[in-house]
């Protein structure tokens, strides 16, 4: 039985008030105007009058429209019957292929209970040597690449999914520009990765508050597929869109905003989200890599800075490339122990004498003196650079210990970089042997 | 228990509820929303006429308006008694193990059970006779959990004094049975069972009376312990921004902090984090027991994507069980992590309220919350003379890591302890990143004070030296100050830089800290002869890895002499002759 009610005493913002009985909160309801459809969820509930944020947002409601509610919270549809299938924000076909109402389930639904979840142990390989290497993505990571507008952060981000080995990828576009989309499309299907993919896209010419639902409708897609025992990537881009709808509706509401116009639930709203990441002990996992665009490459706005206070660390994007000062993958710990005996050594090595050259290339800007030591660490840097950091750089983890290897004796006498010796004896190139 | 009164919804929005009551309404009382048959949490925190305002610690989600509430005239309480200790509870003391048993993966919302199940025994021994005259707070038995024997205390809310009429023989018994009953002087029986409830927002006060904290609390973290101490009894705090490593603190201080008992909440924060402390720490041993580390610890554990209620009460629910052990003469550290998520969520709560918000929207009560938070820690002598401690650590989790915020602010003025965490010292992989330019304690070390103030002007005096440095270059500044600058990297690196991941260097005894800074002051103090600054810059990187090594070294091994020796050899080498006097 739904309900159907015509009188909407007020429109402000995305925002419409409809004068209603026995409503739920958060419930769902369509608005048929004469532009079409759009669904509205139940925001406030206050005595009769039921505020509704209308999705398509609210240009062209009539005060004499039609409001019809559904009579339960949103829902998705979710089974194998996805996969391969392309949606928009509302959980609407974008392809040509039907509407899909098999095994519905709520959005947004309860946490995990902590006792159920394991430790992350499993490494994700991206083929990507400033990830495995040196920041290693681990099963169940929540982790961001934060990067200024006009970065490769989708570039990366499709990189990583087509590489990774995981069962299904849910992406969820968020503001998402149509080229971008297009572009996520190609590449899956290039990769033959389409298949096992279902995208929830929101564009940047859809109503902004749209994109609300991409990121619940996404996890809870996600959450079925994981609970069935896959192991699951999901791609948000970009959760600086979404944050920006939340601020919005926040305002319309007249909520007291807490910082730069955002409302104070901002980090539980961005947690909820990122805590559905996860690896289930008897079931399978929820991988979520997001890309947060700052604002003027502030990392103190307080979108990347609530989500960095939430993820597991992130990936740094900048000038192209990933950057590791500011990157961290903080379960890197948790895996890069048992793959092999000099995956730490290396790392540690090599970043603390880029480290050291960065601080050169300072002195050497200043005017300051270079001593020999100085012309290594400039040699050993861009080397570094090219061979390691450069996003054309693709290949699997213990090749590029090799090649970490390979680049810090074409620079340096072993001593020189601190490593322990028997480290040394077992992997430091020897100079003019065979081959 | 349900007092009859009921009331009907009238609003909602987010988790705050409005509800019409028929009848009185007692102000932070419990009452249950009835949606189908679930039966929903919330606690009373505003009434206006007869319109009755509800945090809602649940989902709120398809309520409707009209639905029923039902009052239970009970503020928001938790269970206290033997068996919390190796629990986990969400912050409402709902025991999470127990809830994955029975309703698997998710937590469903309006699902309660029991902290402490009234069917569980323990084995009883009575330590007071008949016709003995008791008050609030006194031990009337106890009974063995874990290694501890944990007291049967007399219930908090009793006032006045009390004549033992009957005490339970020894035995075992559930928590259905009085193991005790109790006439107070109008002749009126009190019955006594092993477990008690007490409401989390009240403090625990049956004891003789508070005193000022004096003894050190030893973490084993060099860098807190000699120059930035807590006191057993007090309370300070780590602000830091993300990535700066406050939990990997946390963690490490819950592990080998000279506490008796350890409470962790864990208050809106990375599930992920508390997986692994729960999952860890029964595998782990205490030195100080033998005993899994498990076995000294209770979790409250509210997550981030917990409903945002239940985190405020999570630290309520968090100090209440620790005042509870206090009450034993126990040492009890609670580890609160983050505050600023409790803060938060008392911010939420404010918006819907619609209070008239103060800086970045914070409630205007913010600061006096933290406060009387901060203030239910102490040391306290017992009615029976002996004493029981309560330490509070809280982190701080500023905005855009800026310390100017209202919640750092407002945890400053009641601390007696500052633990600053810096970006540049997180970025240059300087563990722990405590900044000792920053932090301050105001408890009493068990370093020699002048040998302390002497730490601290060093690590001024170098980083003077470095901001010049950055100005004119290497070149432009004098060797003595260069050396300067030598000796403040040196006591960084080798004394207040800890590494977590190395089993020996991960905790340093009081009496290995005393002995090493000792060395590492005398190296502060005395001057050197060097050629010039690369002479000088060689010697101290020689001298500094020398120290790194030993601090890998068991306490007075073999290998820890042989590196002493070598130490002294290489000071004895450059040391200036007129200082051998």
């Amino acid at each position: 039985m739904h309900r159907v009610y015509t009188d909407i005493a007020r429109i402000a913002g995305d925002v419409i008030i409809v004068e209603a009985d026995g409503i739920g909160y958060l419930d769902i309801a369509e608005v048929t105007t004469r532009f079409g459809k759009s669904l509205a969820q139940v925001i406030r509930l206050d005595g009769k009058r039921v505020s509704l944020q209308v999705f398509a947002g609210s240009r062209g409601i009539s005060t004499g429209d039609r409001v019809r509610f559904l009579g339960h919270p949103m829902r998705v549809a979710t089974g194998d019957n996805l996969l391969g299938r392309i949606f928009n924000g509302s959980g609407t076909p974008l392809d040509k292929g039907p509407e899909l109402s098999e095994s519905l389930i709520d959005i947004g639904g309860p946490p995990v209970n902590p006792i159920h979840r394991v430790i992350p142990n499993k490494m994700i390989r991206t083929g990507i040597p400033m990830i495995d290497l040196f920041n290693s993505l681990v099963v169940s990571q929540k982790l961001p690449v934060f990067s200024i507008p006009g970065e490769p952060y989708n570039e990366l981000i499709a990189r990583i999914a087509v590489q990774a080995e995981v069962d299904t990828i849910i992406l969820g576009g968020m503001g998402l520009k149509y080229d971008d989309y297009l572009f996520f499309r190609d590449t899956l299907q290039e990769h033959g990765a389409l298949s096992r993919s279902v995208f929830f896209v929101h564009t940047a010419s859809d109503p902004t508050v749209e994109c609300l639902l991409v990121p619940d409708i996404s996890l809870a897609v996600a959450e079925d597929f994981a609970l069935k025992g896959q192991r699951v990537l999901v791609l948000l881009t970009d959760m600086t869109n979404f944050s920006d709808a939340i601020k919005e509706i926040s305002i319309t509401m007249e909520q007291v905003p807490s910082n730069r116009g955002y409302p104070g639930d901002l980090y539980s709203q961005l947690a909820a989200r990122y805590e559905k990441a996860v690896d289930f002990d008897t079931a399978g996992s929820i991988t979520i890599l997001a890309a947060t665009t700052m604002p003027g490459d502030d990392v103190t706005h307080p979108v990347p800075d609530n989500t960095g206070y939430i993820t597991e660390g992130q990936f740094y994007l900048k000038g192209g490339v990933i950057e590791p000062f500011g990157s961290l993958s903080r379960l890197k710990q948790q895996v890069n122990g048992k793959t092999r005996s000099d995956h730490r050594t290396i790392m540690d090595t090599m970043i603390q004498l880029f480290a050291d050259y960065r601080e050169t290339v300072e002195k050497l800007s200043m005017g300051f003196q270079i001593s020999p030591w100085d012309e290594k660490l400039l040699k050993y840097g861009r080397i570094f650079e090219d061979q390691m950091m450069s996003l054309k750089v693709n290949m699997p983890l213990e090749q590029a210990l090799d090649q970490g290897w390979r680049i810090l004796s074409d620079c340096f006498a072993p001593e020189e970089t601190g490593i322990k010796s028997s480290l040394i004896e077992e992997y430091w190139p020897r100079q003019a042997s065979a081959e | 228990m349900a007092s009859g009164r009921k009331g009907r919804i009238v609003s909602i929005s987010g988790n705050m509820a409005v509800v019409e009551v028929d009848g009185v309404v007692v102000q932070n009382e419990v009452a249950y929303i009835l949606h189908g048959d679930e039966h929903l949490k919330s606690e009373v925190i505003r009434v206006k006429g007869i319109r009755a305002e509800l945090q809602v610690y649940e989902s709120t989600s398809g309520i409707c308006v009209g639905e029923e509430v039902e009052f239970t005239d009970e503020l928001l309480s938790v269970e206290l008694g033997p068996g919390l200790l190796g629990q986990v509870f969400d912050g409402l003391q709902n025991p999470l193990p127990h809830i994955a048993e029975k309703h698997g993966f998710f937590l469903k919302r309006g699902i309660y059970l029991e902290a402490l199940p009234k069917d569980w025994e323990w084995d009883f021994t009575p330590q007071v006779q008949r016709g003995d005259n008791v008050r609030a707070g006194d031990r009337l038995g106890s009974v063995p959990e874990k290694m501890f024997n944990h007291a049967i205390l007399v219930p908090f809310n009793l006032a006045g004094s009390f004549e033992v009429v009957y005490i339970a023989e020894r035995g075992t018994y559930s928590f259905k049975k009085p193991i005790a009953r109790l006439m107070d002087a109008g002749g009126r029986e009190h019955e006594v069972y092993m477990k008690q409830v007490w409401p989390v927002k009240a403090p625990i006060r049956a004891y003789a009376e508070r005193l000022k904290p004096t003894e050190p609390l030893i973490t084993k973290m060099r860098i807190i312990d000699s120059l930035f101490p807590v006191a057993r009894g007090g309370t300070y705090c780590i602000p830091g921004p993300f990535g700066a490593g406050k939990t990997v603190l946390q963690q490490l201080t819950s592990r080998h902090a000279e506490a008796d008992i350890v409470i962790i909440a864990a208050c809106g924060e990375r599930a992920g984090e508390v997986v692994e402390t729960l999952k860890t720490f029964p595998e782990l041993t205490d030195p100080r027991t033998g005993k899994p580390l498990s076995d000294r610890t209770v979790i409250i554990c509210n997550t981030s994507s917990m409903p945002v209620a239940a985190r405020e009460s999570s630290v309520y629910t968090a100090v209440t069980i620790a005042e509870y052990y206090r009450q034993m003469g126990l040492n009890v550290l609670l580890l609160a992590d983050s505050t600023s998520r409790w803060a938060q969520a008392m911010r939420e709560m404010s918006g819907r309220l619609e209070e008239i918000p103060g800086e970045e929207a914070f409630p205007a009560y913010l600061e006096s919350r933290i406060a009387s938070f901060y203030e239910r820690a102490g040391l306290v002598r017992l009615n029976d003379g002996t004493t029981g401690s309560l330490t509070i650590g809280g982190t701080v989790s500023p905005a855009g890591g800026n310390f100017e915020e209202p919640v750092t602010q407002a945890t400053l003025k009641v601390v007696g302890a500052f633990h600053g965490l810096s970006r540049e010292r997180s970025d240059a992989r300087r563990y722990p990143a405590i900044d000792p330019l920053i932090s301050w304690s105001k408890y009493r070390s068990f370093i020699r004070g002048d040998q302390k103030d002497d730490g601290h002007k060093i690590l001024d005096r170098s980083n003077e030296v470095s901001q010049m440095m950055k100005v004119v270059g290497e070149e432009g500044i004098s060797l003595s100050d260069y050396v300067d600058y030598l000796k403040g990297e040196f006591f960084d690196f080798a004394y207040l830089q800890q590494n977590a991941f190395d089993p020996v260097d991960e905790a340093t005894s009081e009496e290995r800290q005393s002995y090493l800074f000792n060395i590492a002051h005398n190296i502060m103090t005395s001057e050197f002869e060097f050629e010039d600054k690369a002479d000088a810059l060689h010697w101290f990187q020689v001298l500094r890895q020398r120290f790194r090594t030993w601090n890998s070294e068991e306490w007075k091994e073999a290998g820890f002499d042989r590196l002493e020796a070598d130490i002294l050899s290489i000071l004895a080498d450059k040391r200036k002759k007129e200082q051998h006097a």
